[in-house]
């Protein structure tokens, strides 16, 4: 099964066309008679809608509504709350309202000025704790929650009785945007006989489908979702889409021309999807000797205005909250609540990296207290093969950690440094970061939700091989991925498989492209294909060879008891990264940064190492210097790419990087999941290398020059001179 | 309204056009030009990047009228160059392209680099391409490619 070479790199099958410029991305296409559009929004974070005035529209403007929504006026998450147009309330800053369409960009800018909406405003929630009170009454259900699950392990009351100490601390955790490069845009094209087609820039071309199916009350026959070349989506073109595709989808139906919306990035700072900001506690007891003995854990996390698929972050976070650490005694709480905010939706990592810094900074915390050496302290309490997870399955592969960890040492010297750096007061400071990342959709998610199919087909006379599958390349290089298992599966050439930009109408459903699944779950599908078509490769005639997604037998989950296993297979990552702090204006530079993988077999040695580069780049940018804030309207604060900074090429230096192997037969050529994992351990190591090089302790994210005045300024924080 | 007249891709142009209009856009929609991407709409993140008269300008706060008698070159133009070549290779050789959409910039960046100085260290590339912004690669597959091209196009710039 395995190919140790499938890993070397090979030229990405797009390059060309992106070097050149010849790609078209979704604002690159025009189509016969389109209009364009334009989104009203809302003003206010919460108000009743009184009244509207509109101009007098010139001829081909039009105005659309919720009136205009030919189905149901609901986008199709796993809760139907959100409209697509507002109806009487809106709930949010940025809520759409109307859509107003045309075909001058300028004179639509001009025409949305001289519309007005009356509000009455009603009293907002927007902090924990004004959504937990229900400030205003409740947005959602009657308590504010999206949400909320309650798991347990061991005899946490026995934990509890029997410790010799009780620690407790509390960590918060701030928004992230995607910040992508190229915005989200759609374009909506009626067909004949009622059909519509929809072009855009995207991830899951079939939530949008069924997203469109129930809005436009149309059969599944009759709405295609096609995928253009996509600038980068990081899980931010996984929800939002279905909401804009809708928008576009709505207003070409009313008027029967194309229309397109294409984002400028200040609107789609301010009305898309952003990580969740979470608030996470800690009650830890300890015995005698200062092992953890149990915990009780509280997740809050910030839902924004609509539910999406807030719960399912919520998941993330909670079955992740123990780290890479086996906690036999365990009560976990968690929700994610309502706000009159900005819906939060996926992003890269999907609530582990809020999850991986409390606990990583947690343990820096304990171990601080019990005046430990805080990475042996980690390496106390590690997961082995054959331990429980938090939720109570099994660690059932090997876990590569110490090997791991003797190789980062060697790398970036972690011990030694950290020991002269405890010593010195030249605010130098080295934080390591020890994480896991559960693959694949959470729990039975692919058995019972998604229910991935591929197909490859073989035409008569042919040698070329199309690949069918929904999945999408974002940048992420899944064209030449997906290419390189079928060619290697085959043992034919790579250039004689095909797989083009996913077209509902010509791929069926593999699922979308989220959760780090699209190698581990699709690529294993597609290299099972790719074997039964080897067997039959003599046969005259078209070949086509449909493969169906089977959990592995192994896999135990009770979702009713968040119990069992909740991924099928993990992978592993540590990372070090090391500051010099300037005393003065507290301005942090990173001198360093290791990191080791383990992600099974690499398809592309290559490509991990820009999931690598970008994913820890993506993460040092949450820990240090992408603030995201709102007003006390509940506004979104930072709107562009000059008020909200994501790191250039000057910001951070390299990022030295070690793959590890630990093959998983269930996934091609023994791959797992990579693109999130890449991004959660950055933040953690950023923040201890901090607290090191201040004598500070750390426990908010992003951590700016600001915050650590402010830790400075309150002397409660000097925690470890005490 | 009025007439400006530029070099556009070695060819000269000319168009009736409002002064304010920004480049970008009149590369976009009246040269249909794509390869010149918006990426923010206030000169933040060079995805509009295009040399005039070979320094590298963003054309999203560039208006039209500021461009009479210059010399424009997006990547349309530049792709026909034994110079493109050798950094499409360096990109493709190094894996830095991901999404692509900071890509044409991030390519005109480098050979405004190296057109003044032809062999660049690291933090001059990095200080070069920083107006650049990428979301997807980290940067250093980038600055990697710009010294392979550097290495591999020895006495084109």
């Amino acid at each position: 099964m395995n190919n140790t070479n499938i890993g070397i790199r090979v030229n990405k099958v797009d390059n060309q066309e992106k070097t050149s410029g010849s790609a078209k991305y979704i604002a690159d296409l025009k189509f016969d008679n389109m209009l364009y559009g334009k989104t009203i929004r809302s003003t206010k974070a919460r108000a009743k809608i009184q009244a509207i005035h509109y101009p007098v529209l010139p001829k081909e403007y039009f105005i659309i509504d919720h009136n205009d929504v030919p189905g149901q006026n609901r986008v199709k998450f796993l809760v139907n709350d959100q409209p697509f147009l507002a109806e009487t309330v809106v709930n949010y800053i940025g809520e759409p309202i109307l859509l107003i369409v045309g075909p001058n960009r300028q004179k639509l800018k001009e025409l949305a000025n001289k519309i007005t909406i009356e509000y009455q405003p009603l009293t907002a929630a927007l902090t924990y704790e004004e959504s937990l009170r229900c400030a205003g009454g409740a947005i959602f259900g009657k308590d504010n929650k999206f949400a909320s699950y309650t798991y347990e392990k061991g005899d946490i009351s026995r934990a509890f009785s029997q410790a010799k100490t009780i620690e407790t601390d509390e960590y918060t955790t701030g928004y992230q945007k995607h910040a992508y490069l190229e915005n989200q845009g759609m374009i909506a094209v009626p067909e004949a006989d009622d059909k519509v087609t929809v072009y855009g820039s995207l991830q899951c071309p079939y939530y949008i489908k069924r997203a469109l199916e129930q809005a436009l009350a149309l059969p599944e026959e009759k709405v295609r979702i096609v995928q253009t070349t996509t600038g980068g989506a990081f899980g931010g073109k996984e929800d939002y889409p279905s909401i804009l595709a809708g928008h576009a989808a709505i207003a070409a139906k009313k008027v029967g021309r194309p229309v397109a919306i294409l984002y400028d990035r200040l609107e789609d700072m301010a009305s898309t999807t952003r990580r969740h900001p979470a608030q996470i506690t800690f009650q830890t007891a300890l015995d005698a000797s200062g092992k953890i003995i149990g915990m009780k854990i509280n997740v809050i996390l910030d839902g924004g205005a609509y539910a999406g698929i807030s719960d399912v972050v919520l998941q993330r976070s909670l079955f992740n909250i123990t780290g890479v650490y086996h906690i036999q005694n365990l009560e976990v709480h968690g929700c994610v609540v309502a706000t009159n905010t900005i819906p939060n939706g996926a992003f890269r990592g999907f609530g582990a990296p809020q999850a991986f810094f409390a606990m990583e900074m947690h343990m820096e915390y304990l171990a601080k207290k019990l005046q430990k050496n805080p990475l042996d302290y980690k390496k106390l309490h590690m997961v082995k093969q054959g331990d429980s997870t938090a939720t109570s399955g099994l660690f059932l592969d090997k876990v590569p950690l110490p090997e791991m960890l003797a190789t980062i040492e060697k790398m970036s010297d972690y011990t030694p440094k950290y020991e002269l750096y405890q010593k010195n007061e030249n605010h130098h400071g080295i934080g390591i970061s020890l994480f896991l990342h559960g693959c694949g959709f959470t729990g039975s998610g692919e058995r019972d939700i998604i229910k991935a199919k591929i197909k490859l087909r073989r035409q008569a006379n042919s040698q070329q091989v199309e690949i069918l599958a929904a999945n999408v390349d974002m940048g992420q290089g899944l064209k030449t991925t997906f290419k390189k298992i079928v060619a290697a599966a085959l043992a034919i050439p790579m250039t004689d498989i095909i797989f083009n930009n996913p077209d509902t109408d010509h791929v069926p459903d593999s699922g979308p492209t989220v959760a780090s699944r699209s190698i581990m779950i699709v690529g294993k599908l597609l290299e099972d294909a790719a074997r039964k078509l080897k067997a039959r490769w003599l046969e005259k005639g078209t070949i086509e060879i449909t493969q169906a997604y089977k959990q592995p037998d192994r896999m135990h989950w009770d979702s009713e008891k968040s119990h069992g296993d909740a991924y099928p297979a993990y992978a592993w990552g540590i990372n070090v990264v090391e500051t010099t702090v300037d005393p003065l204006t507290l301005q942090v530079d990173v001198n360093g940064v290791w990191t080791v993988f383990d992600i099974g077999q690499a398809i592309d040695e290559q490509i991990i190492q820009g999931q690598i580069e970008g994913g820890v780049l993506q993460g040092l940018g949450y820990a240090s210097m992408e603030v995201m804030t709102n007003d006390q309207n509940g506004k979104i604060m930072q709107d562009s790419l000059t008020n909200y900074t994501i790191p250039t090429m000057v910001d951070f230096g390299k990022v030295n990087h070690k793959l590890f192997t630990t093959y998983y037969k269930d996934g091609p050529f023994g791959a797992k999941g990579a693109g999130e994992l890449t991004l959660i351990g950055a933040a953690p190591a950023y923040a201890a290398a901090v607290a090191q090089a201040l004598k500070i302790r750390i426990d908010r994210l992003p951590v700016t020059p600001e915050y650590l005045l402010e830790v400075l300024q309150n002397e409660n924080h000097f925690l470890y001179a005490k | 309204m009025k007439t400006i007249s530029f070099t556009l891709n070695n060819q000269s142009v000319s168009i009736q056009t409002n002064l304010q209009k920004r480049l970008v856009d009149v590369l976009r929609e009246d040269f249909a030009l794509t390869g010149v991407k918006e990426g923010c709409g206030e000169g933040e993140c060079g995805a509009c990047a295009v040399l005039a008269n070979h320094k590298l300008i963003n054309s999203c706060i560039t208006p039209i009228g500021s461009v009479e008698q210059l010399d424009i070159m997006s990547i349309e133009g530049f792709k026909d160059t034994e110079r493109y070549h050798i950094l499409a290779a360096a990109f493709a050789e190094a894996g830095a392209v991901q999404c692509g959409f900071c890509t044409p910039g991030m390519l005109l960046a480098a050979e405004a680099l190296l057109h003044v100085n032809a062999s660049p260290n690291e933090t001059e590339i990095r200080q070069a391409l920083s107006g650049n912004l990428c979301r997807c690669t980290g940067y250093s597959m980038i600055v990697a490619a710009v010294k392979i091209a550097a290495k591999n196009g020895d006495g084109l710039w």
